[in-house]
């Protein structure tokens, strides 16, 4: 069995910029992801084809999850590129992390052997640039929404001391939002890794299809999970609160 | 008991009882929602949406629990 590595392993360096395994298959991920923008595109017609349906079919529902958060059409069309690269990139990072050939090709570099391609949410670092941009994206739009100086009242509030304490706490929350978006998916990555990992090294046949099937599930649901928590922090932060 | 024995019992002792309450937890938030669907199937989407967020912000939890295991048995 491989060594398990909390942390991503280096395949090679550009320059003085260590390549993990986990940021190649990110670069692959986003190639991918920016060819089928590309197919679709250019065979867009009136009359659409099979994978035309089916992005259609993705957004159609995507929309109507979000507007009926975020209250209108209008907004929902809004932030809709966010959260649905969000969803994207996530749900196609956790789908290609348990192919074949992830985890299981080896390059040697320095001397051990580590695997060429890794599940890119199974890097601390991937997770953790999601989960800072969606927070730092939801206030800076909330932001925009009511106004700099009524969202920032809602962490400063010095008209009596409880809101101001009220203030702080909404603050500190806002950190904790940080750590636990991307601790939660991290977890269930690395976990994933780990447990197929440990299947893989005990029965390779047949039996590892359960926990694949978990797998994938799990994939969806984080992918989902994400996407949603950062669409409902924005909700939350873009609407007039009246008290 | 030395240092690598404590380390394994730490690494099972983390994930066992850390696990505890979430599971009753996310029980607990299942069987609301599926009473108050019950009571009310129209508006069974929006409560299947929010039964999803706070099983996540439960599960969560379990998985701190799992990641401090992990770096209890793989890093120092």
């Amino acid at each position: 069995m491989e060594a398990i590595s909390l942390k991503a392993q280096q395949i090679f360096s550009i320059g003085g910029f260590g390549v993990t395994n986990s940021v190649f298959l990110t670069f692959v991920v986003m190639v991918l992801l920016i060819g089928l923008a590309a197919v679709l595109n250019r065979k867009m017609s009136l009359v659409p084809g099979k994978l035309q349906v089916l992005a259609e079919i993705g957004t159609e529902k995507l929309l109507d999850l979000m507007s009926s958060t975020l209250g209108s059409q209008k907004k929902a069309e809004q932030y809709f590129p966010l959260i649905a690269t969000i969803f994207i990139f996530i749900l196609f990072s956790n789908l290609l992390g348990i192919f074949p050939g992830v985890g299981s090709l080896v390059v040697h570099y320095q001397g051990n052997q580590v695997p060429l391609f890794r599940s890119p949410a199974a890097d601390l670092n991937f997770t953790l640039a999601f989960a800072v941009i969606s927070v730092i994206l939801s206030n800076v739009l909330g932001a925009a929404a009511v106004g700099t100086f009524a969202h920032l009242k809602k962490f400063f509030n010095i008209s009596n001391p409880i809101a101001f304490f009220i203030g702080i706490l909404e603050l500190v929350s806002e950190i904790a939002k940080v750590i636990s978006l991307s601790f939660r998916l991290f977890g269930n990555v690395f976990a994933g890794e780990v447990l197929l990992t440990i299947v893989f090294s005990l029965a390779p046949y047949l039996v590892p299809l359960p926990f694949m099937m978990l797998e994938l599930f799990v994939g969806l649901i984080q992918a989902f999970l994400f996407a949603m928590l950062t669409l409902v922090s924005i909700a939350l932060h873009t609407s007039i609160q009246e008290h | 008991m030395d240092i690598d024995t404590v380390r394994l019992w730490a690494t099972v002792g983390v994930i066992a009882i850390g696990t505890i309450a979430p599971a009753i937890s996310i029980g607990f938030i299942g069987s609301t929602a599926v009473k108050s669907i019950g009571r009310n199937p129209e508006a069974a989407s929006k409560i299947q949406t929010a039964m999803i967020l706070a099983i996540a912000f439960a599960e969560a939890i379990a998985i701190y629990a799992l990641v401090v295991s992990l770096i209890v048995k793989f890093v120092a």
